[in-house]
């Protein structure tokens, strides 16, 4: 308000769209980069190996003379198109499971519940490890993995939504009006769920790569000929010892930057859908 | 047409106190029936049996003589006293207003609704704005009873007398039944043609 | 507040010159607009009077209440003045005032702590054995059973949470007290008790406004009544006047108001308050009025008449 005779002066929602495309925009930018550079700019040269970072390679190069940069951006490529993958699988899952608990009877809410609570019971890592490794490891493990477990959270939300929403009067007297449980769901639920899900679906990313790195780093994740930022951490920790911390440090500060912006961006996307946010 | 509650008993569940015992309520076709008294009488879970809402723990509730119909569209509506929580709030009004899919047009002119308002979303709209909407959406091809609780109750007097006058017009012309519940008792002897004190009833 | 100096008598204990309010809203895409929800409204209260704000909803009458609490919205907008005492009131003011000067009955239960038994949250932060017996004796007053002090928020009936409410207030000890609403839910008797209730309080020398839809019940307690209409104040009289009927009465809406009453005819006059997103010009009630000419679309004063004040240039 304060600001408003300003010529510069924006408001809120436009600075949150702003903020929104940009981060968007960056993130894209790193995948479209993954892909399109070319697999011969991280062929092994071995007059360039160990390098510290410089101008000519900002990240360094490792022991086969690979430029850490274009490994780096090629890691977090394949991390953003396995966390888009799995989260969207899982959020998909979670949107069922949500409603079905919801609307379905109360023996299959109970069983709804009891996985929920099984899947949240037993250690990520640990499940994960598990899925990865008996689906044969490589990117489907990592895909099948990442999205089987982590639903339970949105879902278990999506639940109380519905639920809340079900009890709503406009429910009552749709069904007075004539109106099955199905026309109910697709008509006056569903559209009310869109916020949550893909606020929840962007909020799941940085957990869906964080978890694939992991996954990775100790070997039961992606192949070591994919230049995934997990193999790229844990070939780093052989030469942490020997001083050469580049290795580590720019992969290690892209994944945390790449994770915090998914982040931003599921906060921000919050903001904008919040029926609150016309009132400024 | 007969809308009745025969020695309807209401409670929750099974610890839970009585709260209508063996009520019986008739209303025929083209009465219009107020249902008076304090507070804690039950006056709105009987306007929830007798439309369809709960399930009476003992009694029935008959429409000509045969239980209502669970399923389908259903020949009695009620209408709730807060028309903000009755209306889906992302919807446009005129996809309310056609829920029914019985809908005709002739009631949105009785009732006063401007083309208008039919873009709008509820909360672009005064509570008297949706509460038309609310009775409008209810007297489809088809409706033979009404029931009110405490429609008129968050409404200005103004509004209040504007959707009443408009609402006995419309039920008269078509012989619908009419059952509220109100506090007001100037309001009851201005529009019922008969008043029920459940009091005097099976009450608690 | 045991020693009432004269003047405090003399100025209003509150006085609200032509404030306006307006929100600033997003539009469908990224345009804002204001949208202007009161307009120079006017209104006081002196000690020991009942002054009841009715009105339509969207008339403008929570939000006079909120912004003489000071809980208006970030993106609200306001100009005119409040002063209290006789002293200009700011935001940091009613930041301290409130609760302990000016209390609010709130509309709905929402406003109680869910987690905290109903006698400990009416009786408020050290209570002393005054307050205690003061909350015993205003709980019996409005039939609220002992047991009542021990149960929590949700165990409530809609009616009995509104008499806890109403008795937050008269135990607060403000001298100025704001309800919002307070009646609807009630059944009769327990409304004209709570009624009964406030016109004690102002009897004893406090102030309250009372913000309602009901207004029969109003001007059978209030000293006077201000009616609001499309977020301005049209006309402040005497509650008499009131009950004396249309011919006493100043303003065409006030008149109106009056006819509708079940009790009075029920006869409404047509049409509907104006959206704040398209006010008309001039006179906000000028489109609905069987007096209006081309002057009514001027900016029409507060003017005073007969013993009120009535916003209209026809009145006689």
């Amino acid at each position: 308000m304060k600001s408003r005779t300003g010529r510069f002066s924006v408001n809120r929602r436009t600075r949150t769209i702003l903020t929104l495309i940009l981060i968007f925009a960056f993130l894209f930018g790193i995948y479209l980069a993954g892909t399109i550079m070319s697999d011969e700019l991280i062929q092994a040269d071995f007059s360039q190996k160990g390098l510290k970072p410089s101008w000519e390679h900002p990240f360094g190069t490792d022991l086969l003379g690979r430029d850490m940069l274009v490994r780096t951006i090629k890691g977090l490529s394949i991390s953003i198109v396995v966390g888009t993958v799995a989260s969207s699988v899982s959020a998909v899952i979670a949107l069922f499971v949500g409603v079905a608990a919801a609307t379905g009877s109360s023996r299959l809410d109970h069983f709804i519940n009891w996985l929920i609570d099984l899947v949240m019971g037993i250690p990520h890592t640990v499940l994960l490890i598990l899925i990865s490794f008996a689906c044969g490891k490589g990117l489907r493990g990592v895909l099948i993995g990442v999205a089987v477990t982590h639903w339970t959270g949105l879902a278990r939300l999506i639940r109380s939504e519905v639920l809340q929403i079900r009890s709503q009067q406009y429910i009552e007297v749709s069904r007075r009006l004539g109106h099955n449980s199905r026309w109910i769901t697709i008509h006056h639920i569903l559209p009310h769920m869109i916020p949550q899900f893909l606020i929840g679906l962007i909020l799941m990313f940085p957990h869906a790569i964080m978890h694939e790195s992991s996954l990775t780093f100790l070997g039961f994740g992606l192949s070591p000929e994919q230049p995934a930022i997990g193999i790229i951490l844990s070939e780093s920790m052989k030469y942490l010892s020997t001083g050469m911390w580049w290795l580590a440090f720019f992969p290690g500060l892209m994944l945390v930057i790449v994770v915090l912006l998914f982040d931003r961006l599921g906060e921000n996307l919050k903001k904008i859908v919040d029926p609150y946010s016309a009132h400024e | 047409m007969r809308l009745e509650a025969k020695n309807v008993s209401f409670r929750y569940n099974e610890r839970s106190p009585w709260i209508l015992r063996e009520v019986t309520v008739t209303v025929e076709e083209g009465e219009r029936v107020g249902l008076i008294g304090p507070s804690g009488y039950g006056k709105s879970t009987l306007l929830r049996l007798m439309g369809g809402y709960l399930k009476p723990a003992s009694g029935e509730i008959l429409l000509d003589g045969k239980p209502l119909e669970k399923k389908g569209i259903s020949p009695v509506q009620l209408i709730y006293q807060h028309p903000e929580k009755a209306i889906n709030p992302r919807w446009k009004m005129k996809k309310v207003l056609e829920e029914s899919g019985m809908f005709r047009e002739e009631v949105m002119e009785a009732l006063g609704i401007e083309k208008e308002w039919l873009g709008r979303y509820p909360r672009e709209l005064s509570g008297g704005e949706l509460q038309r909407f609310c009775v409008a959406r209810s007297l489809f091809q088809g409706t033979h009873f009404l029931l009110a609780d405490e429609m008129s109750t968050m409404l200005d007097v103004i509004t209040q007398a504007q959707i009443w006058n408009l609402m006995v017009k419309e039920v008269q012309e078509r012989n619908i039944g009419l059952l509220m519940v109100t506090h007001n008792k100037a309001l009851a002897k201005k529009v019922c043609t008969r008043c029920i004190d459940l009091r005097e009833q099976g009450g608690r | 507040m045991e020693k009432k100096t004269k003047e405090e008598y003399v100025h209003p204990l509150l006085e609200v010159k032509d404030l306006s309010v307006s929100f600033r809203m997003y539009d469908t895409g990224l345009e804002q607009y204001d949208l202007k929800v009161i307009s120079n409204l006017n209104i006081d209260v002196k000690q020991g009077e009942i002054v009841a704000v009715a009105g339509s909803s969207g008339s403008g009458k929570s939000l006079l209440a909120h912004a003489v609490m000071g809980l208006l919205p970030e993106n609200a907008a306001t100009t005119g003045e409040m002063y209290y005492k006789g002293m200009p009131l700011i935001q940091k003011e009613k930041e301290q005032l409130r609760g302990k000067e000016i209390a609010l009955v709130p509309q709905s239960v929402a406003y109680l702590d869910p987690s905290m038994r109903v006698g400990t949250q009416v009786l408020g932060e050290k209570p002393d054995q005054r307050k205690r017996k003061e909350q015993k004796e205003v709980f019996s007053r409005l039939h609220l059973e002992e047991h009542v002090e021990r149960l929590y928020p949700f165990q409530l009936s809609g009616g009995m949470a509104r008499r806890v409410l109403v008795s937050t207030a008269l135990i607060s000890g403000a001298d100025l007290i704001i309800a919002d609403e307070p009646t609807p839910g009630l059944d009769l008797e327990m409304a004209v008790e709570a009624l009964t209730c406030f016109r004690e309080m102002a009897d004893e020398g406090k102030a309250v406004i009372l913000i309602t839809h009901d207004i029969d019940l109003a001007f059978h307690v209030a000293d006077r009544v201000a009616v609001f209409y499309a977020g301005t104040t049209v006309e402040i009289a005497p509650s008499k006047d009131f009950r004396e009927g249309p011919e006493a009465l100043r303003h065409p809406y006030s008149k109106a108001l009056w006819r509708a009453l079940p009790q009075n005819g029920f006869v409404p006059i047509p049409g509907f308050q104006p959206y704040a997103k398209a006010l008309p010009k001039g006179c906000l009630f000028a489109p609905r009025c069987p007096n209006r000419t081309e002057e009514c679309e001027k900016p029409i004063p507060m003017q005073e008449l007969r013993g009120g004040t009535v916003r209209c240039i026809h009145a006689t």
